[in-house]
């Protein structure tokens, strides 16, 4: 973590008291670094300050402390090398599919002729398989079309770094499964950054170079940068089969069950984990437990 | 459940004005005012064609009045003689011009209003306090300061417009989605332009309710203040035709101030049909 690309220090959310009592620190002592072309996603419970913390990534949101560089410089404001892909895709509802790409690429790139905004914007409806449903409003799409938009907008303008909060977290199983297959598709062509928050385990462990684990708020921290190091491209369907999968799984599943709550508050460093080979030893120590809570909770 | 309910409801709604018309037409004594003899010059000195002249006129009459003003409706002999279409367009024309400069002010100021939560605390106070006040009650006051009556009525119509586009539009701008607000700040769009290409058509439906609100209140006033101001109009045309004792044009024109109404309220609400949006 020398001098990533970019670089999270001390990073710190403190929210005032309700009447006379003590201020709220959501999150404290937040560090990580990302690399260029990395995919990180970030998982812990709600109230744990992760959609602040990419708000702040973002620009939309101030740390109380501590700082964000990106290529060196802090980031102050929100920033077209920034993209966001929101919860609830967030498109404009009187506009279509295309005319809300063609938005974003033309804030993008003012000086562009009409032709080349629009062949840039359906190259993106394209990728994510639109083609033919380019003129219909948001309201005429499924959800999962709409995300797809959204996803579409995102990457059309070519961010340096694309931040998404729980993009697919308000889709169906099934429409979510074939969006990260689209979107793993769509990153592998781009190389783009990207930091994600989610909830999903499985999501988090298709997608990601390294997942971010963060104890349970308040003060809650980056407990550990676990490394996926399951090859790519993955599917789906290749990803179930592979030795690590259920190693990684339980280790990430025994964290959100049971340590994110021991070590609410406690730890000082982000841990770097590699779940199996050396640690496999400690890792599967957990491993029946969490096994356990995971068939109970599903 | 043979027949769609349009035509259903077509049936009833004329069921509904052929009785109302018979029943009218058989409650009017004497069918058609001042009766088939002329009177004689005393009995017209006496009041004496009062009797019949003070009833109502039947439908028949105001519709064969209503055919004979429609077939010839844009004259203008003078002062106390103009067509009905003529006294409209008088009455429309003051209409548009005070709501126009309504809008053009109250759209602006209800975006300043909506955006800053300063300014909405800072101009609360005063909108509460105008606005319940009647609109006719700035006409004294418009008289004297503008001196020409016809300026006033444009006046009053202007205030009576201001308060639901401006309080519309405020609340439109206010309530527009974070999210989008968010997506325009993530794509760098100055404060203008997102005012522009984000808010305004977000907030488009609600500020053309209000719009459409304001006409409705516009054309229920411009009719009081013309019986006020006087000169031209639909609403000096009711009141002379009433000392006239010509009630036949009175109910007359008392429909068409309803139809022009009704159409005033479907172009705008044909207007906000075009920016309606589904979310």
């Amino acid at each position: 973590m020398s001098n990533p690309f970019l670089k999270v220090e001390n990073l710190k959310k403190t929210f005032p008291g309700p009447r006379g009592e003590p201020p709220l620190t959501v999150f404290e002592n937040v560090n990580f670094g990302v690399e260029k072309g990395e995919f990180i996603c970030v998982i812990g419970h709600s109230g744990c300050g992760k959609s602040t913390i990419l708000n702040v990534m973002a620009g939309l949101d101030d740390a109380t402390d501590g700082y964000v560089f990106m290529d060196g410089k802090e980031i102050k404001g929100t920033s077209l090398d920034r993209g966001v892909i929101f919860q609830n895709h967030s498109l404009l509802p009187w506009k279509s599919a295309l005319s809300n790409v063609i938005f974003a690429v033309k804030a993008r790139w003012p000086g562009w002729s009409r032709d080349k905004i629009r062949a840039h914007a359906m190259k993106y409806i394209e990728m994510v398989g639109l083609q033919g449903a380019e003129h219909r409003r948001p309201s005429q799409l499924s959800g999962g079309m709409r995300q797809r938009v959204g996803i579409a907008r995102a990457f059309a303008i070519e961010p340096k770094l694309l931040l998404m909060d729980e993009p697919f977290g308000a889709l169906d199983a099934l429409t979510r499964g074939t969006i990260q297959d689209e979107l793993l598709d769509i990153w592998s062509k781009t190389n783009q950054t990207v930091f994600m928050i989610t909830h999903d385990v499985d999501e988090a462990i298709l997608l990601s170079d390294r997942i971010l684990l963060m104890t349970n708020g308040p003060n809650a921290q980056v407990a550990e940068a676990v490394e996926v190091d399951i090859p790519r491209p993955r599917t789906r369907e290749t990803l179930i089969k592979h030795d690590q999968y259920y190693q990684i799984r339980n280790h990430l599943v025994d964290f959100l069950v049971r340590r994110s709550k021991e070590l609410s508050g406690k730890v000082t460093d982000t841990q770097t984990v590699r779940v199996g080979g050396a640690d496999e030893g400690s890792a599967s120590a957990g491993n029946d437990d969490s096994r356990q809570a995971a068939a109970g909770g599903s | 459940m043979l027949a769609n309910v349009n035509v259903r409801a077509a049936i009833v709604s004329i069921a509904i004005l052929a009785v109302l018309l018979i029943a009218w037409e058989a409650s009017v004594p004497g069918g058609a005012i001042g009766g088939d003899e002329e009177l004689s010059e005393y009995e017209m000195l006496t009041g004496g064609g009062s009797t019949s002249g003070s009833s109502i006129p039947a439908p028949s009459a105001v519709i064969s009045h209503a055919i004979t003003e429609l077939s010839d409706p844009f004259y203008d002999r003078g002062t106390n003689d103009k067509g009905i279409g003529t006294q409209l367009l008088y009455s429309v024309g003051r209409v548009l011009t005070g709501y126009g400069f309504a809008v053009l002010l109250a759209v602006p100021l209800g975006f300043v209003i909506g955006m800053s939560p300063v300014m909405q605390k800072a101009l609360n106070p005063y909108i509460q306090v105008l606005r319940p006040i009647s609109p006719l009650a700035w006409m004294p006051l418009a008289l004297f300061i503008i001196q020409d009556s016809i300026k006033s009525a444009i006046f009053v119509i202007f205030i009576c417009s201001i308060w639901p586009i401006l309080v519309n539009t405020a609340f439109g701008v206010a309530s527009v989605k974070k999210d989008l607000l968010n997506v325009a700040k993530t794509l760098e769009l100055s404060p203008l332009k997102t005012a522009i290409t984000v808010i305004l058509p977000a907030a488009a439906p609600t500020i053309l309710t209000g719009m459409r609100i304001a006409v409705g209140i516009s054309w229920l006033v411009i009719v009081a203040a013309e019986m006020l101001v006087g000169g031209t109009g639909i609403g000096y045309y009711v009141w002379n035709e009433w000392n006239n004792l010509d009630l036949t044009s009175v109910i007359f024109s008392i429909l068409m101030i309803g139809v022009v109404g009704m159409i005033l309220d479907t172009l705008l609400a044909s207007a906000t049909r075009m920016v309606q949006y589904a979310d």
